[in-house]
């Protein structure tokens, strides 16, 4: 389980039911019925675990409906099919006792970032368009996704941005490190947005965001020095502080909920990119794969930390994404389970 | 009377803010966002004493001769940039020169301010707007803090002790990364005075926090967020690792403590958000903008090789929690690597950089610059007001008419801290001292006022001065970092600063022209009695005389009622000397010396007129230049209690000489000189020496330290490259005591010279 926003599932279904994976058959993935529960759902089909051929299906839904989760695992005698599941994230500790009370389920633990990292090699392996980038990021039209070849990926820098965001250097198949991370991440946005907007949701806030302008919130460099900065290079249309018109009140009473969500976006995303960028050149390395249910519907972020990474390093730097963002951890942690057993 | 002291003698002003208007030459103004800060050059006039007429005789009437010069003054107000308006107002209503003569001048503006204000300055001012480059400025304002003001930078510890390590002014300050956090964050790679670039920044800064805590709270402004902030329970906000994981995370290395997603929590669930405060959100928003700004600069200054990352800017404002955070962010960042340094003026280096671009004559090679401890604000000191109730904060800075430097026998100058207790960190001392100080005031008071026994408005100015003075005590007792390291000698000083601010230029000058005409009767006695003694028994009465002599001394409360007896003669003060061991005891390991080969050179700091300077350490003078030894005699730039005075020294030497012809001899042929060392207070600074007397010492194998100023006070752990002796008599019971000795305890600490 990744950081408390969102619980991933996988369920792999093959032609037999193996001890260690559990299948509902189709219909699970076609949309069953989850009380209060409405998990997002993805399949990749034709995938080879343990030398079985079959799909895999994402799932997820936040980890605050835990325990409608295990109501409906216990409703389906999950239990009688598997005893074990695999587990990683943060909620592997924290739910461990509720997954042997509620459905007697032992969760088989494995590191977070283990388990994140092999499930960007194994997907990245699997899924030939995996990994992409985004052209022409700042030009509506032009801009689009150019599917990247990430088949000698080392070294690389993940930077997996979930309610909070880790940094790993990654040198090898084993060997990487955290290098660094910060507290501002997709969580930040959240909160930030529900107490500014009063939005529930993250799809919510990131429809807001799509509909409003930072421009009204920010304060430009050209609000300060009436144009650009020449001396350093600074373009008049940077933002120079994130929400700095908003100490003002005439402007706080004409800005919309969009606006604020639309700046708090660009708030966190272009922080991270700053984070991320400095990470990276004090690694040394140029390739930045950015992942995480941050960027789940997010193309505002996606294209801003491609502009970012590139615009900032003069083009030294290279932003990637990967197509199924979020599940990493979670399909890492079902590879090295089947690794285990097999 | 005199015909110079009909030059009157004028109340200081009574307005406490944009002082010295009158005189005001040239301004400069730093406009930001939130705050402005006005810069201006002022003369001050100020009374000096002529100790150059020899003329002890007409003493006796208690007229002195007076010459009044000019000094020059840096002033600095800062006050919220919504009260732009009135305090133009008040500058233009209290400037001398009117309108007309203004015209045509200019003012150096800088800050992002500086193009929306251009025309209300033109208006009231009359002066038109020449704008400078804001970094350019900010940089130029750290350099000359750091190079200029004691104790100006300071690592913060929020639960240490001392809270604030201060750090001493230095001549190498570079490299170093300067994060400026206005709006938002600027980060400059500063190489030297003219080479630097900004290698970065990021947009959330204080703007930021600003302006979310302005959305998010009711708060009014800034200082009222933070005020929110210091009350809040950031945990109802933020999600920590210990809410994901259970608790810490060993496998990342992460406490359950540390905060994994700022805001984290408020999204989770409706009931949670309802017991969520104003407070927390204030104390939340306040610890992820300055973690953020913690780790980018830290980022930065890792991939730079910086150590030092100075911050500037009206973000901080010396607030403890945004201080701590921001220095926990960085040491955690860097791994102990990069060290974060807060400023006392953070909010005035733009000011500054704006106003010596203004002035790039105002060579750092000629001039250095003083605090003035009476007329600044110090660090969270509650502001003065201008007449509109505009509060304002402010920092003067007096010129001192050459370039400082770093005694250049010191074996670390750049760790050297002339202070041997810290006050601040001391709390025992600093109850003691500053008691001390407060009773001691009325003697400085009574002095004050009967050196002008002809002037109407003396009784009037030393009221006020003892009024300010114990205000000053008061407020050090509650923050005792308020001006830097709280030390003895910088209660000194402070007394000395006041004393000049009420007009009181000089109160112990007949005290120390009588002491010495005293003296000098019984010279010719005590030269023949050391005469007459074998080479020994000479050389360790010497010693025993310099004891004696350092024990006249009137600024030590117990002594000076002895002395105001008049039956205490240097005799008595002989049998004052206790029997060895003395507390300090190295008499043997010198009086060894003493029969080795002759010093070639020694610097001699001395301390009191009279009987000290007279019969202690004269004696001891004659003695070396009978080896051939070079003397060089330090002593006080400006006149501080009844130390000896570099004016007076060379007077008193003259006089000396007609006595003794060694001494004269010496006068003479250049082997014994008289040297200022640019110090106006009784303790010493070795890292501001003026660069003649550094020169000179570069060639000295021994300096002599004298008195508790020099050698106790400040100076006891200083280690040298050449040969030291410290000589004092510790006329303080309470210190004698903490130092494991009784009253009258003796230092005679003699050293061999570290060679480096």
């Amino acid at each position: 389980m990744d950081h408390n926003i969102l619980v991933k599932v996988i369920i792999r279904t093959v032609k037999y039911v193996t001890r260690a994976t559990y299948s509902e058959g189709k219909s699970n993935a076609n949309g069953a019925k989850w009380t209060t529960l409405t998990p997002a759902i993805h399949r990749m089909d034709g995938v080879t675990v343990c030398g079985k051929k079959g799909t895999l299906h994402f799932i997820r839904f936040p980890t605050a409906e835990m325990s409608n989760f295990l109501e409906l695992a216990k409703k389906k005698g999950m239990a009688t099919l598997v005893t074990t599941v695999c587990a990683t994230g943060g909620g592997a500790f924290k739910f461990e006792d509720a997954f042997r009370r509620e459905v007697n389920m032992r969760l088989e633990k494995y590191d977070e970032l283990d388990s994140l990292i092999r499930g960007i090699l194994f997907v990245e392996s699997h899924y030939p368009r995996e990994c992409y980038y985004w052209a022409d990021p700042t030009d509506d039209d032009k801009c689009r996704k150019v599917t990247y070849d990430f088949s000698r990926p080392y070294p690389f820098i993940v930077v997996n941005i979930g309610s909070g965001v880790s940094i790993l250097a990654v040198y090898g198949p084993n060997n990487y490190k955290r290098i660094s991370g910060t507290s501002l991440g997709g969580g930040t946005f959240l909160g930030l947005c529900c107490l500014l907007t009063g939005c529930a949701t993250f799809e919510e806030a990131i429809e807001l965001a799509a509909g409003g302008d930072n421009k009204r919130v920010d304060k430009l460099i050209r609000d300060i020095y009436g144009g650009s900065y020449e001396r350093f290079g600074l373009s008049g249309e940077l933002v120079a502080a994130s929400f700095g018109q908003m100490i003002s009140k005439d402007r706080r009473d004409t800005v919309s909920r969009e606006d604020l969500a639309r700046a708090t976006l660009v708030t966190i995303t272009n922080n991270i990119g700053s984070i991320a960028r400095l990470s990276a050149l004090n690694e040394k390395i140029s390739r930045v794969v950015f992942v995480g249910n941050f960027l789940r519907v997010n193309e505002i972020s996606m294209k801003l930390l491609a502009y970012a990474m590139d615009y900032w390093s003069s083009g030294t730097l290279k932003a990637l994404f990967l197509e199924h963002e979020g599940y990493f951890g979670a399909v890492g942690c079902l590879i090295s389970f089947n690794d285990g057993i097999s | 009377m005199n015909k110079e002291t009909a030059v009157s003698i004028t109340l200081p002003e009574t307005v406490q803010v944009f002082r010295n208007l009158k005189t005001a030459k040239r301004f400069a103004i730093d406009i930001g966002g939130s705050l402005t800060k006005i810069a201006y050059y002022s003369t001050v006039p100020c009374r000096r004493v002529s100790y150059d007429k020899d003329s002890c005789e007409d003493h006796q009437n208690e007229n002195f001769t007076y010459t009044l010069s000019e000094g020059a003054r840096l002033h600095f107000v800062k006050f919220e940039t919504k009260y732009i308006t009135d305090c133009l107002n008040f500058i233009a209503a209290h400037l001398v020169n009117s309108h007309e003569d203004m015209t045509g001048k200019s003012i150096k503006a800088t800050g992002g301010g500086a193009y929306k204000y251009t025309d209300l300055i033109q208006e009231k001012l009359g002066l038109s707007v020449d704008k400078e480059d804001e970094m350019a400025c900010l940089i130029k304002g750290c350099n000359f803090l750091l190079k200029n003001i004691s104790d100006e930078a300071f690592v913060y510890h929020r639960n240490g002790n001392p809270e604030y390590e201060f750090q001493t002014a230095h001549t190498n300050i570079f490299p170093y990364l300067l994060v400026n956090i206005g709006s938002g964050v600027s980060i400059m790679k500063v190489e030297s005075e003219e080479k630097y670039e900004r290698i970065g920044g990021t947009a959330t800064g204080g703007g930021t926090f600003w302006g979310l805590g302005s959305l998010l709270t009711k708060a009014k402004g800034f200082d009222e967020l933070l005020k929110l902030a210091e009350k809040g329970e950031h945990r109802h906000v933020d999600l920590l690792v210990r809410d994901i994981y259970g608790g810490d995370c060993k496998v990342l290395g992460l406490p359950g403590d540390v905060i994994a997603s700022s805001f984290g929590r408020v999204c989770q669930s409706r009931e949670t958000n309802e017991n969520v405060t104003d407070e927390d959100v204030a104390r939340s928003l306040l610890f992820v903008i300055s973690n953020d700004i913690g780790q980018i600069a830290s980022l930065y200054a890792m991939m730079n090789n910086l150590k030092k990352v100075y911050f500037g800017g009206y973000f901080l404002r010396n607030h403890p929690l945004s201080m701590h955070t921001i220095s926990y962010s960085i040491n955690y960042w860097s791994r102990g690597s990069v060290q974060s340094l807060f400023l006392r003026h953070e909010g005035y280096l733009g000011a500054i950089g704006a106003f010596l671009k203004g002035a790039e004559e105002w060579d750092g090679d000629k001039y250095s610059w003083l605090e003035n401890y009476a007329g600044s604000s110090g660090l969270k000191t509650g502001s003065v007001l201008l007449d509109s109730n505009v509060p304002v904060h402010q920092l003067e800075l007096d010129r001192w008419e050459s370039a400082l430097t770093y005694c250049p026998l010191l074996l670390e100058p750049a760790n050297y801290i002339p202070d041997t207790v810290d006050l601040n960190a001391d709390q025992e001392a600093r109850e003691y001292w500053l008691h001390c100080f407060e009773e001691k005031i009325d003697t400085f008071v009574s002095r004050a006022i009967s050196s002008q026994p002809n002037n109407a408005t003396a009784v009037e100015r030393a009221e006020l001065f003892k009024e300010k003075y114990i205000k000053r005590l008061h407020h050090l007792k509650v923050q005792p970092f308020a001006y830097g390291n709280l030390t003895v000698r910088s209660l000194l000083d402070t007394i000395e600063h006041y004393l000049r601010e009420f007009d009181f230029p000089d109160p112990f000058l007949l005290q120390r022209q009588q002491e010495n005409e005293f003296a000098l009767m019984s010279l010719k006695e005590r030269l023949d009695e050391l005469d007459a003694m074998d080479t020994k028994e000479r050389h360790k009465d010497l010693i025993i005389s310099f004891l004696a002599g350092n024990i006249f001394d009137w600024g030590a409360k117990e002594i000076a009622r002895m002395l105001e007896t008049n039956t205490f003669g240097f005799n008595e003060a002989k049998a004052k000397v206790p029997e060895r061991p003395w507390l300090i005891d190295n008499l043997d390991e010198w009086l060894v010396r003493m029969t080795g080969p002759a010093y070639s050179k020694v610097a001699i700091f001395v301390d009191n007129s009279g009987a000290d300077i007279v019969l202690g350490v004269i004696p001891f003078v004659r003695e070396l230049l009978r080896h051939n030894t070079k003397v060089i005699l330090c002593a006080n730039s400006a006149p501080a209690l009844n130390d000896v005075m570099h004016t007076e020294m060379v007077i008193l030497l003259k006089k000396i000489s007609a006595l003794c012809p060694v001494i004269e001899a010496a006068v003479t042929c250049g082997k014994l000189i008289v040297m200022e060392n640019a110090q106006s207070g009784p303790c010493l600074d070795l890292s501001r020496l003026g660069k003649e007397i550094a020169d000179e010492l570069r060639t000295t194998d021994l300096i002599v330290l004298e008195g508790m100023g020099r050698a106790v006070h400040t100076n006891l752990e200083a280690k040298f490259t050449c040969d030291s002796l410290k000589i004092a008599v510790i006329k303080n019971s309470w210190l004698a005591k903490r130092l494991g000795g009784n009253m009258f305890a003796v230092i005679c600490k003699y050293e061999k010279g570290i060679k480096q």
